[in-house]
């Protein structure tokens, strides 16, 4: 069928090249044309073909997914693919962006025996892991306890006498619950656990501990496994239970390259151990990039539905609009528009960063880990927090249809929404970088200088002649042009450091224990740390344009830019107005501006969002086909629900026709 | 002072005592919850029927709703239609009628798990568009259940705005028929409930064409389905759109009509008449249509808006004195995760939005009866304003809802995640209330309509109905308060209120006058300030649910400490509107940055205030646990034993045939062949 002529309208009126853009997003030309190769393989390979996941059960969609998943792994090893990031193409092209039963495995399972698994353990248990003899998950949450790790009940207590680790959960908040591919694929967990020994807790330590039989898979004696049940998404995945009833695993099987228990039960400390810190930097960084391309999708499906829909009257006669067309949708889709593509590039940099200072911390330089770690703590749950609402916005934007299943992005939604949650609770996150914000700021007040992204808490000290806000900054704010605008924000994000840090000292002069004074200052100390992120993702961005070459796309970019910077100030206008940063003459500059804005960035907002270069099997979306067809499809696709079975439904015979016959 | 007993509440499971860290909750209650409830109930009788309801209804096991969570959609579907007939014998059992005192709470105790709710909507429309005869034809039909009724309106392509419908009905001198046709495919009807599989008839809506001329759109009943044997009537094509995020039970359908006669008689003839000539005949005055879109608007928030929202509240907050992390002071237990400023500063201004919500409703409610007893003595003046306000609340109702009992699931960490919960539910339900009926955006743009108007007629001294009287008294004062106390003082809020609203109000005017004196056409005018405009409605319905509550504050009874614990919701629920607003406030200078300040440290002390109260006041709710279904949210707080045992049900423990089908053979070394 041909391509709707509504969008081909839209394509043929943008102004710079797609492609071009694409190579930006995938880190070069040559980048984009490998990931394109990996995508073929998946599309074209009948194997990973099947019905439409919207109408399978939840045992039948986890069925699919162990299929593919057993498939991912031969074939990823047939084709040689290796390189960390081909391989989450791959997997993500297999799995459509959904969560699949052997992540865990994949992602913690493995990764776990390389880094903390001694030599001996190694040989006995990487191999067969990685020829999936054995299948491990990550058993770490517990039904009552999540973020605060020192709270886990589980305990492995050691007995000298036959050299083994006895595995309880002791109480019913003490049973391991959520851990991916417990509930029914795994052979085997690393279990955290409380470990005691001679008499004394030593905190938590990893076990490894067999949960099922090798050969029949049935649950060993001494364990429960099951699946906790329906959730909201994840439908693939066996998220698991695990209760532990004297359970005993030999010595060996405590991951022991740091800490490590004598045969005598005598336990040896571990070196302090910083590489941690890394996994949970690399990891949140993930979540970054994912919070980007989620809200990628959804807005490649809401942005050309609303090219292909027509609706009421602009003008009167005439006939029915693109919805497109209107003012508040562009004012939904755009701003989210241009916060997909600053996602990206923050992605980018983290992910950048991360790689250049992981490279110093075999070389023993890690000074930056700390500032690296607060700032993705953060970012992590700034940026899974405005995806999270982005989506339901993009799915409200499509009107009634963004609410069947077909449109695609309920999926995205209950995909993605979890990742506020999981890696940290994103609120706790946000405590985290403030109270690195807290330290800087400290540092700042006793004489000493910040470096990095704080470095702007150094121009404190300077302004603190004047005692009240600095209002001779308004003049200098030039709402056209980027740099000035990351000044507004750095202005913003100091002056809210400042008021939270100088609330929590109020508090402190109050008497009240630090925890105290902590807890009854933290909403200040989340909109501080918001604002923190909010400077560094606009400073991101703008430093973004200087690198693209190509007029026209910088020309596009810019724009984008422009409407995520002067969008958030509208959005937040009364930290600006309040720290006297803008009058109210500037806001309304600004808001007029942005809606200026809007009708700029119209004519490329196809074009923005073809740039994404998703597939259509990829995006999962009637109503985002890249052909437009929009409605034809929505009728072959309901035509296949399961309701649709029969003509005639059983429960007409089992319950209306009696009724009727009664009445 | 929680007086219920618990044993109400219990489900009948090994479960036994109240948690004590919820049990200590209720013991320090500062009003008495038996009181706040007949408060919400409208009287002590009242919550006397509704708990007679519920009991009645809860206690037939027909209507239980436990394993629904495991339910597939034809599952769902079957077991809602099952509950519909079921619910007719109960209805006859228990002498309940449609008319009398316990209608209105079997819904609410059913959770609105049921088919057939289009019916009554089939049924209203032929009361109020249907002539005497046809009233008199097709209502014993539906009452008798002889037929089921659904109501298509909804095409593939067009949804809200009625005049771009494309089905068409065609009239035949020669037969005296219609014959209806969907055209092309995005004309094909889409959406309604009830009418994929369930169905026998339908209202749709057609534009009708005589002698070639088009006269717009018009209702007809329809016939679908064969009474006999329920299979398709020739030239339909009707079938279930498919799965969505959320409404399994209900068979929402898709109808394709390829030249389908029905008799003239079937076009429903109150105001439009199509004679056997082909003359077509208006008559009496058609204002009434706008009435009932009203009603549908006005009702729908409290059954599909209100409850939900209040049920998310009652999870959210029992779960989180239940729910222990992390430590406040060294050397304690850890503490409930709803001492945190962060969580109360989530939760609790949801539940004071709740409770303002709730008596916008009741206020939404009198103006409405007002209306009606207007009406009924040919009186329309009071329309134009109950049109804009039901649009507006409705939209910013659904809308704060819906952002509320997200942040409900997501206060609660990890387990909200669990369908178990109860929370995902309720979440994909309410979330379609911000569509249907009207699309928020479009809703809050009537509503600016006749804000714009009002203003206008204001400033040229001409009266304006009673809610926007304040729109001609802009005052250039500043606000008053001298330190954080004066911000709990109801009258320095609503007046911050009322300065926001009519400054958006004003400044959106003036620019749209300035647009069109530029030469901008009007409509184009209108497009540029959209975003504006919508900005204005949603600052007029806060300010006037700031000041109903205010007022409703005022006159509560002083007993009971009721009136001092709404007092301080009321406080709460403004300063929140301001705080995470601050930028309409700030704007001209109306408060000041130190004034801010005071409004931020009066919020955050208020939130440590109403903590002590939370519980009690969600009790006040009075959900039993069958009706919240919820892991996490019962009456007795023993959160992880009861998602043990619900976990253990779901079926993905009963067998799992990808074990033998995939993992066996992956498991058993067909990998390291490679």
């Amino acid at each position: 069928m041909s391509v709707n002529a509504d969008l081909r309208k839209e394509r043929a009126a943008a102004t710079f090249q797609p492609e071009l853009l694409t190579h930006i997003l995938d880190g070069g030309p040559e980048r984009t044309r490998r990931r394109k190769e990996i995508e073929a393989l998946v599309l074209n390979d009948p194997d990973f073909q099947h019905e439409d996941l919207n109408f399978l059960s939840r045992s039948q969609r986890y069925e699919q997914a162990i299929r593919k998943s057993s498939l991912m792994v031969m074939k990823l090893r047939e084709y040689g693919i290796a390189d960390p990031e081909e391989i989450y193409w791959f997997k993500s092209f297999v799995h459509r962006g959904r969560p699949e039963p052997l992540d865990l495995h994949l992602g913690m399972f493995l990764p776990t025996l390389l880094t903390q698994a001694t030599p001996e353990q190694q040989d006995r248990f990487f191999m067969p892991a990685w020829n999936l003899e054995i299948i491990g998950t990550y058993a770490q949450t517990e039904m009552g306890h999540g973020t605060h790790l020192r709270g886990l009940e589980t305990t492995a207590t050691y007995d000298p006498s036959t050299q083994e680790f006895i595995l309880n959960s002791p109480t019913v908040t003490s049973i391991k619950w959520w851990p991916g591919g417990l509930g029914k694929t795994s052979n085997h967990a690393i279990v955290l656990a409380q470990l005691y020994t001679q008499g004394q807790c030593k905190g938590l330590h990893a076990f490894i501990v067999p949960i099922r039989q090798l050969g029949t898979h049935e649950p060993l004696p001494g364990i429960t496994v099951g699946d906790i049940g329906p959730k909201f998404g994840y439908d693939e995945m066996d998220n698991g239970y695990l209760k532990m009833d004297n359970f005993r695993i030999p010595r060996e099987n405590m991951l022991m390259k740091y800490a490590q228990v004598e045969p005598d039960g005598t336990y040896v400390k571990p070196v302090s151990d910083k590489l941690t810190y890394g996994t949970m930097v690399f990891i949140r960084s993930l979540i970054v990039g994912d919070s980007a391309r989620s809200l990628s999708r959804a807005c490649t499906i809401a942005i050309r539905y609303s090219a292909v829909r027509h609706q009421s009257e602009l003008k009167p006669g005439e006939p029915e609009p693109q919805i497109l067309d209107y003012q508040t949708q562009q004012y939904k889709l755009f701003p989210l528009l241009a916060t997909a593509y600053a996602f990206h590039f923050v992605g980018a940099y983290i992910k950048d960063t991360y790689h250049r200072i992981s490279g110093d911390i075999s070389t023993g330089d890690l000074s930056e880990l700390p500032e690296l770690h607060a700032l993705t703590a953060g970012l992590k749950a700034f940026t899974s927090w405005t995806a999270n609402a982005g989506i339901e916005e993009c799915r409200m934007a499509c009107g009634g249809h963004g609410y069947s299943r077909c449109s695609g992005i309920p999926d995205i939604y209950v995909t993605f929404t979890p990742s506020c949650t999981y890696e940290g609770e994103n609120t706790v996150m946000m405590l985290q970088t403030a109270r690195f914000l807290m330290k800087s700021y400290t540092q700042v007040t006793s004489g000493q200088q910040v470096t990095g992204m704080v470095s702007y808490l150094n121009d404190l000290s300077r302004q603190r002649i004047q005692p009240q806000h600095v209002a001779a900054r308004t003049v200098t704010v030039r709402i056209n042009d980027p740099t000035s605008l990351v000044e507004a924000y750095k202005s913003r994000a100091a002056r809210l450091v400042e008021s939270a840090a100088k609330n929590l000292q109020a508090e402190l002069n109050h008497r009240r224990s630090k925890e105290d004074a902590w807890n009854r200052t933290s909403v200040d100390l989340v909109r501080a740390s918001e604002a923190h992120c909010h400077y560094v993702i606009v400073k991101l961005f703008t430093a973004k344009l200087a690198e693209v070459s190509d007029a026209a796309v910088h020309a596009v970019l810019t724009n984008l830019c422009l409407l995520y910077a002067l969008f958030g100030i509208s959005r937040n206008a009364g930290d600006f107005l309040q720290a006297g940063i803008l009058t109210s003459a500037q806001i309304t500059q600004v808001n007029q501006h942005v809606k200026e804005l809007l009708a700029v960035i119209r004519p490329n907002a196809v074009a923005l969002v073809d740039s994404f270069d998703f597939h259509d099997v990829h995006l999962g979306s009637v109503l985002g086909r890249y052909d437009g067809n929009v409605y034809e499809n929505m009728f072959e696709w309901a035509k296949k629900s399961p309701l649709n079975k029969t003509q005639v439904h059983e429960s007409f015979h089992k319950h209306l026709k009696p009724m009727q016959a009664k009445l | 002072m929680a007086l219920l007993e618990t044993s109400r509440y219990s489900q009948g499971s090994a479960l036994g005592s109240v948690n004590p860290d919820l049990a200590s909750e209720r013991q320090t209650a500062s009003f008495c919850v038996e009181r706040l409830t007949a408060l919400l109930d409208g009287g002590a009788e009242q919550t006397r029927i509704r708990r007679a309801v519920v009991e009645a209804i809860e206690s037939d096991p027909v209507f239980s709703r436990e394993n629904q969570y495991f339910q597939t959609q034809n599952e769902r579907y079957e077991a809602a239609v099952r509950k519909a007939v079921h619910l007719q014998k109960k209805m006859h059992e228990m002498g309940w009628t449609e008319n009398g005192p316990e209608y209105k709470y079997i819904y609410r105790a059913l959770s609105g798990d049921v088919a057939f709710l289009l019916h009554r909507v089939f049924m209203r429309s032929i009361s109020v568009l249907g002539s005497d005869k046809q009233v008199a034809k097709w209502i014993p039909l539906a009452t008798q259940h002889k037929l089921i009724g659904s109501y298509a309106q909804t095409e593939l392509g067009h949804g809200t705005y009625l005049q771009g419908l494309e089905t068409t009905a065609v009239f035949d001198t020669a037969t005296q028929e219609f014959i209806l046709n969907t055209p092309k495919i995005s004309a094909m009807k889409w959406w309604p409930g009830d009418m994929g599989r369930s169905a026998t008839h339908t209202v749709v809506f057609a534009q009708l064409y005589i002698h070639g001329k088009c006269y717009g759109i018009h209702p007809f009943i329809l016939q679908i389905r064969s009474l006999q044997d329920h299979s398709l009537c020739p030239g339909i094509t009707a079938g279930d759109i498919g799965p969505k995020m959320n409404f399994e039970h209900t068979d929402n359908g898709y109808l394709l009509l390829k030249s389908v006669r029905i008799p003239r008689e079937n076009m429903l003839s109150k105001f439009c008449e199509v004679r056997p000539d082909g003359t077509y005949v208006r008559q009496g005055s058609q204002q009434i249509n706008y009435f009932t879109m009203t009603t549908v608007r006005i009702s729908l928030i409290s059954d599909e808006v209100l409850t939900p929202f209040m049920k998310a509240c009652t999870i959210a907050i029992r779960y989180s004195v239940v729910r222990r992390q992390s430590k406040l002071k060294p050397g304690e237990q850890e503490a409930k995760i709803l001492d945190y400023q962060t969580q109360q500063e989530k939760l609790l201004p949801q539940l004071a939005a709740a409770y303002a919500f709730h008596f916008t409703n009741n206020y939404l409610q009198e103006l409405f009866n007002r209306g009606y007893a207007e009406i009924h003595r040919k009186n329309f003046d009071m329309l134009p304003e109950l049109h804009a306000l039901s649009s507006g609340f409705k939209a910013v109702i659904t809308q704060h809802c819906t952002a509320g009992v997200e942040i409900c699931l997501r206060a609660c960490g990890g387990h909200g995640y669990s369908l178990l919960s109860g929370l995902p539910s309720l979440y994909t339900k309410i979330l379609a209330s911000c569509i249907y009926e009207g699309e928020n955006t479009i809703l809050l743009l009537q509503t600016a309509r006749f804000l714009i108007k009002c203003f206008m007629a204001a400033s040229a001294g001409q009266p304006v109905p009673p809610s926007v009287t304040y729109l001609a008294a802009m005052k250039h004062g500043k606000c008053p308060a001298k330190n954080k106390l004066d911000f709990l003082s109801p009258d320095i809020y609503i007046e911050a209120y009322q300065h926001a609203a009519v400054r958006l109000t004003s400044n959106t005017a003036a620019k749209l006058q300035d647009l069109i004196q530029s030469g901008v056409k009007k409509h184009d005018a209108w497009n540029q300030c959209t975003v504006q405009l919508v900005q204005a409605a949603k600052a007029h319905c806060h300010y006037i649910a700031v000041k109903n509550f205010a007022e409703t504050v005022e006159k509560l009874e002083t007993k009971a400490g009721i009136q001092k614990i709404m007092k301080h919701l009321c406080d709460l629920f403004a300063l929140h509107g301001i705080f995470s607003n601050t930028g309409a406030f700030l704007h001209d200078g109306y408060t000041s940055a130190a004034q801010m300040d005071m409004v931020t440290a009066s919020y955050l002390d208020l939130l440590a205030v109403i903590r002590k109260d939370a519980v009690p006041l969600v009790d006040a709710f009075d959900f039993t646990d069958k009706c919240l279904n919820s892991a996490l949210g019962s009456y007795d707080g023993q959160v992880y034993q009861r998602l043990y045992e619900w976990a253990q049900k779901s079926p993905t423990n009963q067998m799992s045939p990808a074990y033998e089908r995939y993992l066996k053979p992956l498991l058993h070394n067909t990998l390291s062949k490679l």
